[in-house]
């Protein structure tokens, strides 16, 4: 294998499979994954639907014993989601939906979140990886996972018919992060006041979680009444107002510039070229938002190109490692318990500004403890495989001479697989 | 205590005992006595831990490898006959003076390979050539079956350490409806050696341990390079006890390793009535090229206290059980450049527990001279560890020649080491 094919598996992949055929053509490759449907799935598809209705049976069964429905169904998506990472053969467009998954940060932290995560994602994330950023953007703020997750659906208009004039108020949360997080952040000089105002815009986007059918619903009753302004423009009162303000937002330019950066330091190195992100910038500009334009810009930036800059996030070695070593997929690997240990719950970031992509928030002494402890005791299971074809088939000329000859010298084929894992070539990308 | 007349144990012919709820108990299990195996990964240096200090020529090929004398401040503990103990090996010592251990030197599988890995898979297989099932599955297959109905493992997960009772448990196997697993491997994984044809259960404690101190220092090196990575896990071996110089010195602590906690639910799992009666697990860290004076104590102390955490957990049932201590091979009799011993021949293998016969070491020497050592090189081996095995399979359980002989295909004419197990 080549250094670009192994690149192109690593950094926009999400590691090799085995000794899948390399790309003879790495760049082809990516781009036709942007053009191409996502690999099929044969697991069950989630749907908000059925979390809210498995969180509608909890309320109703509160003193059911065992786990929650919200719980297995969270368990079952969780599992469903990384085997099919494991198994993809569209790994960057994978990729992609971990990425804008993580800009839209829904957290297990509100429990409320549980039964729609899994939905969130498939129904606001994964159609949009390549199309526009406004449909991803509108299809995040009406997801109920993120009007629960930000309390959008207790924010009432004071002066509305349910504010009961001013006794009920305004929840800031969504609207707040929306700006701060999401699109223009606070470079494009925003006030409170404009905070405010796009709460009240937001007002009435809200949760049916109780009668069918379920899921996003504008309530009327308790919209702000009139016209708003947001950043110096006026939207309409209803729920056009806030579809208005999104597509207002995503338009921004300070909204490209942040997409771009981020986008950019996931796909270069941790502190990116000016260059490279006014490169992005510009095609999401030029483009309208499009998505999969910016996505094959970042395939052809140079800087996109030079190995080993960022560290794989622990779900990000977790997967490189299964697919990697091929694991076979029946009993599953007890992903959610490794995803806790090595410090990066499934869609459980602490906060709504979601992971890291810092390799310095990654390599704490005790983090890379539990990395070596883990892939110790992976390769305790994997005592009848050659580690040396592995690493030759995972990281063909990323493979570093001292690590295979560490290998080779190693007192068990236990040890040499954990030399592997934790060799320094394997935990970066 | 309820005592089953041996022979009827051995042929599973427990029906002839009547008396009694705890006898019913016994019943179900196909014997009462217990094996197990512990390996050490990494070719531990049977001349560093057994240590022939009555041959003149110790001292000629090793100087700095030998501990202080007997009777000197941390010497060595005689065992008699010109051997004596590291000095790490204070509990192993006392089971050795109280008939328990017996140490059987200038030992060696039939196969005269250097590779860890090679070696392993032989010393597992119990052949020259990598088989797909290890001699201990074949113990259990050749074992009277356990009687269909009974839960495999009945044992409570091990108090103290956290974690499932069993991770996994594999389907009964083609012995028919009666042929559950009596054995089981503690640890990460079943390795080749309880792998097989027989089911085998499988107990690991939460995490699964964490690796030994030269793994840790190798990890360390490699990634010594990196800014971010180098400092961090330099960082966190420091947490973790490893000291400041976490490259050469061993954890504060010679049970970090974790060997004692395995062994100690080992035991626990074994003693119980309806437990399994085959047991395997592992211990590594025994790679020792460099510094190996120093590097050598942690792994000696873990598996010491291991040995004594197994006995002292088995409580009444150590009087049925025999373990043993096996690496897939020595190391050089001279001492390389680095102070330490590359990968040799013959090495040392103990035999421990309540139904051997020990208080003495077991050795056809070879001794130490240029033509006398392997390939002017290694301890020459004069007893082949499938005959000590053969010799516990004998004695312990009543291993007839037929039996041994599908343990240990193409071992034949190998004959057992006899008197190792105490008579019955």
């Amino acid at each position: 294998m080549d250094l670009k094919p192994a690149h192109a598996l690593i950094r926009f992949g999400l590691g090799r499979a085995g000794t899948e055929p390399p790309p003879a053509d790495p760049t082809a490759w990516l781009l036709n994954q942007l053009r191409a449907p996502d690999f099929p799935w044969p697991g069950p598809v989630p749907s908000t639907v059925e979390g809210l209705a498995a969180d509608r049976f909890d309320r109703e069964n509160k003193d059911m014993p065992g786990p929650k429905r919200a719980r297995q169904l969270f368990e079952a998506q969780a599992a469903s989601a990384m085997a099919r990472a494991v198994a993809t053969k569209t790994p960057f467009r994978e990729r992609l939906v971990w990425f804008w998954t993580n800009h839209f940060t829904v957290s297990l932290r509100r429990g409320e979140i549980t039964s729609v995560a899994a939905a969130f994602v498939q129904e606001a994330i994964r159609p949009h990886v390549t199309g526009r950023f406004q449909d991803m953007l509108i299809a995040v703020m009406r997801h109920p996972a993120m009007i629960l997750y930000l309390d959008n659906q207790n924010s009432v208009g004071p002066t509305s018919k349910a504010g009961g004039n001013g006794k009920r108020g305004l929840n800031e949360n969504l609207a707040r992060e929306c700006m701060e997080l999401h699109t223009v952040t606070p470079a494009s000089g925003y006030t409170q006041a404009d905070v405010t105002s796009f709460a009240r815009i937001l007002t009435g986007w809200s949760v049916e979680g109780k009668t069918d059918p379920l899921g996003f619903v504008f309530r009327p009753n308790i919209h702000e009444p009139g016209e708003h302004t947001l950043m110096g423009r006026t939207f309409p009162e209803g729920e056009q107002g806030g579809l208005q303000a999104l597509a207002f937002l995503a338009a921004h330019p300070a909204t490209h510039r942040h997409l771009a950066t981020k986008l950019v330091t996931h796909f270069t190195a941790d502190k990116p070229s000016p260059a490279a992100v006014k490169t992005i910038e510009a095609i999401l500009r030029d483009t309208n938002g499009d998505l999969g334009a910016a996505a094959a810009g970042l395939v052809r930036l140079p800087e996109a190109w030079t190995p080993a800059t960022k560290v794989r996030a622990p779900q990000d070695l977790m997967v490189a490692t299964f697919r990697a070593l091929e694991a076979p997929a029946d009993p599953p690997p007890p992903w959610i318990g490794i995803l806790n240990t090595l410090g990066q719950p499934l869609w459980n970031a602490p906060a709504p500004n979601g992971w890291s992509d810092q390799a310095a928030d990654w390599t704490s002494p005790e983090s890379m403890m539990r990395r070596i402890d883990w892939a110790f005791g992976v390769a305790g299971r994997t005592t009848n495989r050659d580690a040396a074809m592995i690493a030759d088939a995972a990281l063909g000329p990323l493979l570093k001479i001292d690590t295979l000859q560490a290998m080779a010298r190693a007192a068990s084929r236990r040890e040499a697989m954990t030399l592997l894992l934790t060799s320094p070539e394997f935990q970066r990308r | 205590m309820h005592t089953i007349p041996r022979r009827s144990a051995l042929l599973g012919l427990t029906a002839v005992v009547t008396a009694g709820g705890a006898s019913m108990a016994l019943a179900a299990a196909p014997t009462e006595r217990r094996f197990i195996v512990v390996i050490l990964r990494g070719a531990m240096d049977g001349l560093s831990v057994v240590v022939p200090h009555g041959d003149p020529d110790l001292m000629t090929l090793r100087p700095g490898l030998v501990p202080p004398a007997v009777g000197m401040p941390d010497g060595l503990l005689d065992l008699g006959g010109g051997f004596a103990l590291h000095p790490a090996m204070t509990g192993c010592h006392a089971m050795f003076q109280a008939h328990e251990l017996a140490p059987v030197h200038a030992v060696a599988g039939n196969y005269r390979v250097r590779s860890h890995f090679e070696a392993q898979d032989f010393l597992e297989s119990g052949a020259d050539h990598r088989m797909t099932s290890g001699w201990l599955n074949r113990v259990a297959g050749v074992l009277p079956a356990v009687p269909a109905g009974r839960p495999m493992v009945q044992t409570p997960s091990p108090r103290g350490v956290p974690g499932p009772t069993l991770t996994q448990v594999s389907t009964p196997g083609p012995r028919g409806d009666d042929g559950l697993s009596h054995a089981i491997a503690i640890g990460n994984s079943v390795p080749l050696l309880l792998r097989g044809p027989i089911p085998v259960a499988n107990w690991a404690p939460h995490g699964g341990g964490e690796p030994n101190q030269d793994l840790f220092r190798t990890i360390l090196a490699l990634n010594q390079k990196d800014a971010l990575m180098g400092p961090a896990i330099a960082a966190g071996l420091r947490d973790r006890g490893f000291g400041d110089e976490a490259t050469r010195d061993g954890p504060k602590d010679g049970t970090r390793f974790g060997f004692p906690g395995l062994a100690r639910a080992a035991g626990e799992m074994l003693k119980a009535p309806g437990g399994p009666r085959l047991a395997a697990f592992e211990l590594g860290g025994w790679d020792t090229h460099t510094a190996q004076m120093g590097r050598l104590n942690g792994p000696l102390k873990a598996l010491d206290a291991g040995l004594l955490a197994l006995k002292t957990e088995m409580g009444e049932t150590w009087r049925q059980t025999a373990v043993l201590v096996m690496t897939e091979f020595g190391r050089t009799a001279r001492m390389n450049g680095t102070n330490g011993t590359d990968h040799g021949t013959a090495t040392v293998a103990f035999v421990a527990g309540g139904a051997v016969a020990g208080g003495r070491v077991v050795a056809n020497w070879p001794g130490l001279k240029p033509g006398q050592l392997f390939e002017n090189r290694d301890l020459a081996p004069t007893t082949d560890l499938r005959a000590v095995a053969k010799g516990i399979l004998a004695g312990h359980f009543g291993l007839n020649p037929a039996a041994l002989a599908r343990v240990f295909p193409g071992a034949e004419t190998l004959q057992p080491v006899n008197g190792l197990i105490r008579a019955a």
